[in-house]
This record gives C-alpha cells, sequence and structure tokens, in this order.
C-alpha cells in the first residue's frame, strides 16, 4: 500500500501500462513536455521518448482521427482531451467512427483506444472547462464509459482501459485529482466493468460515480449522525451499467437517489431511476430520487456551488425520500 | 522505434517569401516598406502610445488581481500589444471583431470597458458586454469557433450590401483573431475556406505569439502560416506584430481591401507572449529564459517611446499617460471587487427566450431548497 492523490494514481498506472506493453503511446495537447495542465502524463515523455508521448496539434478531431489509424497499424493510443469542454470537435470522429468501426466490419477491425477527459467543476474554471458530457458517449452504441474516484481506482482502472480491446472514454473526475488516496501496487480491484459498495448501509441507498462519490461518502457520514444508516455505490462503470449490486441493495434498503453533475434531463439518473423502478418495484418504499446538475449550461464558477450537487441536497433528498 | 522530424522549421520563411512588413525598428526607427506605408502624424502615433501603455496596465491589474485571489484566472497579453492596437485601431465603428480571449487590447479599442473584461475570469460572468453595442463578439474559449462565426457574419455584410458600395459610412468588414495554435483546428479552415468561397469580407488575424500553451509553433504547421492563405485562395501577409505601425498600416490596407468588396486576407502578425499563458501555466517548462530576453529587446511599447522621445514628444505627455494608466488601475482594482455576483436563480431564466416548464420547475424547486438552508450566520 501506497499513499498518493488521485493524479498520480493515474499517471503511475499509465507509466505501468507503457512499460507493459510498447503498442501503448499517449496523445493530446501539452501532454509532453508540460506534462499535461493537470500533470497527469507528467515525466512519462522524458522516460518514453518523443515517439510514445506524443505532442499533438491544437486538433481534437486530428487526435481522435489519427488515433483511428494508429489502431489499425497495432498501437493502443491513450488520448488526452485537455478539458471535458473541447472534446466536442472530436465528437464526430467518436461518435460516427470510433463507436462503429468494430461493429461495421463485423469485428475485423478493433479499437482499442482510450479517451482521457477530465470533468466535471468545482474548481473555479472560466466555461467549457467543467462539463459533463459522460451521458452523451454513454448513450452511443459502441463506446464504453468508466469514470474512476479514487487513487486505487485510479491506478488500476486506467490500466484495465487500455488493456480493454474496446473504445473506453474514461472520465476523470478533476476536482479529485489532489485528493490524497491508499493504492495497492499489488493486487487489482474489481474488473473495469464492475461497480462496488464503498460504505454499507440499511436505510438507503446512494449511487454515484467520480466526483460525486465523495460527495456521497460524506453526505452518508453525516446522515450517520443523525442515525440515518446510508449505503453508498459507486458505479465506475457508466456504459456497460453494472447495476446488479445496485438491486441487490435497493431490494434492503428500499430507497434509491442517484447523484451526478450533469444535467438532470436525460442524464445517467435517468437511465438507472428506469432500471430500478424495473427490477425493484415491489422493494422501493419511496421514488427514485436523483440530485443532479440543473438543465443549464455550466454557469460563472462563481455560482456553481448552488449548481452543483453538495452534501446539503443530497441529504435533503435522503430526508425526502425517507419520508415516504 | 522514433519518429524523424525535420529539424528546420520552415515557418522561419528561408525562402523570403513572406519577410516581415516593419515600419517602427525596435530601435524606434521609422523605416519604409514599399506596399504599406503608416500615413498619420506624431499625435496619432502619440495616440497608438497611449493604448499600448493602458493594454499593458490592464494586463498588470488583472495579474495582480489573479495574485490576489480576485479572478480565477488571466491570459496575459503582454508582449502582444501592438498587434492588437494596430489592428484595433484600424476598424472603423461599424466593422465586427470576433476574438479569442486574450484580446484585452481590441476591447479598449472598441470601447469596451476594460473592467468587464474581468468578469469572464472571475467567474461572475459568461461574458460581459454585448457584442452588437461595440461591434465585438464575446471572447471565445474553445480555439478557433469565432473564425466560423467572423466568416459568416462577413457573408451576412455582403447579404446586406454593406460591401463595395463606395460609402465609407456603410461599407463593413470583420476581422477574425486566434493564435498559431489555431491554424491546427478544422474550423480554421473551414473558415478559410468558407470565407475564399464566399468572397466574405473578413481578415483573419492571426497573432503567431510562438506558442499554443506549451507546443511551439512547428507543432503546429511546417509552412509560414502566412503562407496558408494561398492555399486557399486569397492572400497571406506577415507582418512584425511587435510593430504597432506596421500592424496598423497592413490591417487598415486589409480591411479596406475587404470593405471594397474583394474579400479575405490573412495577416500572421509575428510576436512573442512574453508572460504565462495564463496564469495557471508554467512556462519555464517549456521555454528557455534567452529566448524571452531576445523578444524582450523587441517590445512593441518601447521602441514607439523611443520614437516619439527622439521626435521631442515633451515630458508632460508621458507624466499624464502615466496618471492615466494609474487612474485606470484603481477603476479595474474598483469595479472588480463591485461586478455582481450571478444570481443561479436568474439563471434559469436566461437559457432560453421561451422558457420551459421543465426549467420553470427546476426553478422552484432550486428556490425552495435555497429558502430551506438556515440563513448564514445563524446560530443554531
Ligand atoms: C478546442 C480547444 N481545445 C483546447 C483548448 C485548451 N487551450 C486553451 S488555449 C490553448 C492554446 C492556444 O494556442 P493559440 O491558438 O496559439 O493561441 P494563444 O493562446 O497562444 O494566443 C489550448 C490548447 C481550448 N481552449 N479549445
Amino acid at each position: 500500500m501506497t499513499k498518493m492523490p488521485l493524479g498520480k494514481g493515474l499517471n503511475a498506472g499509465l507509466r505501468a501500462a507503457m512499460e507493459a506493453d510498447d503498442k501503448v503511446m499517449i496523445m493530446g495537447e501539452d501532454v509532453g513536455k508540460l506534462g499535461g495542465v493537470f500533470r497527469i502524463t507528467d515525466g512519462l515523455q522524458k522516460d518514453f521518448g518523443e515517439s510514445r508521448v506524443i505532442d499533438a496539434p491544437l486538433s481534437e478531431s486530428g487526435i481522435l482521427g489519427t488515433a483511428i489509424g494508429l489502431t489499425m497499424r497495432g498501437y493502443r493510443p491513450v488520448l488526452e482531451i485537455q478539458f471535458d469542454g473541447f472534446v466536442y470537435p472530436a465528437y464526430d470522429q467518436i461518435v460516427s467512427q470510433v463507436a462503429k468501426l468494430h461493429f461495421r466490419s463485423r469485428g475485423a477491425v478493433t479499437m482499442p483506444i482510450v479517451i482521457r477527459i477530465p470533468f466535471g467543476g468545482g474548481i473555479g474554471a472560466v466555461e467549457h472547462h467543467s462539463e459533463s458530457p459522460e451521458a452523451q458517449f454513454a448513450l452511443t452504441a459502441g463506446l464504453k464509459v468508466v469514470s474512476c474516484s479514487n487513487a486505487n481506482d485510479a491506478y488500476w482502472m486506467i490500466q484495465q482501459a487500455i488493456a480493454s480491446d474496446d473504445p473506453i472514454v474514461f472520465m476523470e473526475p478533476k476536482r479529485r485529482y489532489w485528493d490524497q488516496g491508499e493504492v495497492d501496487l499489488e493486487s487489482a480491484p474489481a474488473p473495469l466493468h464492475a461497480s462496488r459498495v464503498l460504505r454499507e448501509g440499511t436505510d438507503a441507498t446512494l449511487i454515484a460515480y467520480g466526483p460525486m462519490v465523495k460527495t456521497c461518502l460524506e453526505s452518508a457520514d453525516a446522515a450517520a449522525e443523525e442515525g440515518n444508516s446510508i449505503e453508498v455505490i459507486d458505479l465506475r462503470t457508466l456504459s456497460p451499467l453494472d447495476l446488479d449490486p445496485v438491486f441487490e441493495s435497493v431490494r434492503r434498503t428500499g430507497h434509491a437517489i442517484v447523484v451526478h453533475e450533469a444535467a438532470q434531463t436525460l442524464g445517467l439518473g435517468a437511465e438507472i431511476s428506469a432500471r430500478i423502478t424495473e427490477k425493484c418495484f415491489f422493494s422501493l418504499e419511496a421514488p427514485v430520487l436523483r440530485v443532479t446538475g440543473y438543465d443549464l449550461p455550466y454557469p460563472p464558477s462563481r455560482a456553481e456551488e448552488e449548481f452543483l450537487p453538495g452534501l446539503d441536497r443530497v441529504l435533503e433528498a435522503v430526508d425526502r425520500s425517507l419520508a415516504y | 522505434m522514433s519518429v524523424s522530424m525535420p529539424d528546420t522549421y520552415v515557418a522561419d520563411d528561408p525562402a523570403g517569401a513572406f519577410p516581415l512588413v516593419q515600419l517602427l525598428t525596435p530601435e524606434g526607427q521609422r523605416v519604409s516598406h514599399d506596399e504599406f506605408s503608416y500615413d498619420g502624424d506624431d499625435d496619432s502615433i502619440r495616440d497608438l502610445f497611449r493604448d499600448l501603455v493602458l493594454s499593458r496596465r490592464i494586463d498588470f491589474e488583472a495579474n495582480a488581481l489573479q495574485r490576489h485571489g480576485e479572478l480565477g484566472l488571466w491570459a496575459p497579453a503582454q508582449g502582444q500589444e501592438a498587434a492588437q492596437i494596430g489592428s484595433g485601431r484600424a476598424l472603423r465603428p461599424q466593422d465586427f471583431a470576433f476574438p479569442t480571449y486574450r484580446e484585452h487590447g481590441v476591447a479598449l479599442c472598441r470601447g469596451v470597458d476594460p473592467a468587464l473584461l474581468l468578469g469572464l475570469f472571475r467567474g461572475v460572468e459568461l461574458g460581459g458586454w454585448d457584442p452588437a453595442e461595440h461591434g465585438f463578439a464575446l471572447y471565445s474559449i474553445v480555439i478557433g469557433a469565432q473564425t466560423l462565426h467572423a466568416t459568416g457574419y462577413a457573408m451576412g455584410l455582403n447579404l446586406d450590401g454593406a460591401v463595395g458600395t463606395g460609402d465609407s459610412e456603410r461599407d463593413a468588414a470583420v476581422i477574425a483573431y486566434f493564435g498559431d495554435g489555431a491554424t491546427s483546428q478544422g474550423s480554421v479552415n473551414e473558415a478559410f475556406d468558407w470565407a475564399a468561397v464566399f468572397n466574405a469580407p473578413v481578415v483573419f488575424f492571426c497573432q503567431n505569439n510562438q506558442y499554443a500553451i506549451s507546443a511551439s509553433t512547428d507543432r503546429q504547421t511546417r509552412g509560414p502560416i502566412a503562407q496558408r492563405a494561398g492555399g486557399f485562395g486569397f492572400r497571406g501577409i506577415r507582418v512584425d506584430g511587435n510593430d504597432v505601425l506596421a500592424c496598423h498600416a497592413v490591417t487598415t490596407a486589409a480591411m479596406q481591401r475587404a470593405r471594397d468588396g474583394e474579400g479575405p486576407m490573412l495577416i500572421e502578425a509575428y510576436t512573442y507572449r512574453m508572460g504565462a499563458h495564463t496564469t495557471s501555466d508554467d512556462p519555464t517548462r517549456y521555454r528557455d529564459s534567452a529566448e524571452v530576453e531576445t523578444w524582450k529587446l523587441k517590445d512593441p511599447i518601447e521602441r514607439v517611446k523611443r520614437y516619439l522621445l527622439v521626435q521631442g514628444t515633451p515630458q508632460e505627455f508621458f507624466d499624464d499617460l502615466d496618471a492615466e494608466a494609474e487612474e485606470l488601475g484603481r477603476h479595474l482594482r474598483e469595479t472588480c471587487k463591485a461586478l455582481p455576483e450571478p444570481d443561479l436563480a436568474e439563471l434559469f431564466d436566461e437559457v432560453f427566450v421561451e422558457g420551459t416548464p421543465e426549467l420553470a420547475e427546476q426553478k422552484a424547486d432550486y428556490l425552495a431548497f435555497r429558502d430551506s438552508l438556515e440563513p448564514e450566520g445563524s446560530a443554531s
């Protein structure tokens, strides 16, 4: 066990993946000398060279489009999109090409591409630097989407994603990059596409991923002081969803609340609520509730604290659910 | 496995097809050019100097405000003042400018209160001014997007018959600002193509400040940026971006051509970003101080000052200007802190012209939740 921040966990995971397979390469804006604007690729170009850690021209469509060709030549590109709000110039390549080539070729072509996106708000940034576009990828057939919430998962999930032969959108909770956590360098946690119960409880189930996991754990702590026992599940994988642990939990607690930063309408919470309702209808003692961002473009950062789900909103939803 | 790269960077243009247009040397000497000239008198050069000094002051104050925690971020423009003031002062009131996030000097030229520029960086605004009022679009953070907007606006000028009428009060053109990094984006190349195809009255003004965050220009292009235009069917010119007279002269000519209906032009202002990319950047990771020192000698403000001093500009002028810059600094500091905080409740009404039931419901939920919280400071 060693302690490191989530961002360092990603860096160590990338390093391990590059050591394990010399076809793994990194491409993105400012990932080389600068080590990325968040320093996630810090030191990798120095150690693996400019051919394996490539400072890309300022062109997201180019980064994604050329990665497709590189995979067809046997490489395993790990791509950094500098910020969530800058993935859209690459969106066409991701949803029209990356997501479809395996299917179109009836399996003859594989797309082992990892698209790393630092996502979400809470860092006081200017516009386009705090978005949560995960649902737009999760609803695209042919893409897998995951999100880590702690240093150990960061270290292992990035390696698991790189090892996968499928294209993976890897959502990194940027406001948690500096959070310290224990990393077990010896044994991997759950497989990539598995959710995990992080805290056990009997009264209600909080379901979250990425940056909101910490918020939910803190909410569960606060709820415990008021005598409520809250279970917290880290989804980890957003597509495919691994909801069996969620169903199992909700059948016990009878109360489910999905928490995410992305806007409510057509967010992941909508899908998860629908499935819980289908599978756990007779166990539910309250409707499945959602605590999410509002259906607004991301607001100026001085309003983000009210915009983003925080402790108070989660606890209010817990109370509302338990009051049914 | 290794990737070989050509070690010379042809953007330096050894063939000499794109020599720098220069009208004022770093030593403060006026020089002539066979095509472009600056026709203003020394009073007008003093006006340009004033803008240069004030725009640097904006930068200085904003950097300090960021360090004091009043701004979340700032994008410094130090070193690029001549490119911005020279081009900005070449615009007419009816022209329209589409900036990036660094065009503070152009904003000054367009009559935008510099304090309003701080709103975006303070996190209280996503814009801060009415584009139509100033002929100055909102800052664009997504690299390159604004070049297409500029082209569309210019197409609109064509459609409105506001081009080539010979009426200098009516004929208008558009200027689009972007960096060297932006030339790698598809959108910028699309803008070039559309502008040429539709003969749009738009001047593409690239401030080649040598870096896109950490990536030097040779990571964006292997040909002179000015040369790009040729492939799209219009003319590119490279100008000394630290020479305010040359930037003014070349932009004036390009804008006039555009207003006259002769279509787009690309200006590459060859300059240097003296400071960090933004206040959260660490330039020592990717460039050495010797390079910065070399560019310091080409400072866009010093050379005008040298010229004006030799012309016998009285000390009083410089003293008055210092006082004016001081006053601007005070205005920025005071206004920054007084910029109104955003109210999330109001923002629900600003998503659409005609609101939606969902938004109305979410707003009501938000207000109810907000009211349910204990008022700040109340003891419990
Ligand atoms: C589409 C997009 N991708 C990435 C970024 C992040 N980013 C902000 S500024 C910048 C570099 C811009 O360089 P350049 O175009 O040369 O302009 P400069 O800042 O040097 O004026 C990058 C990569 C962005 N804002 N938009």
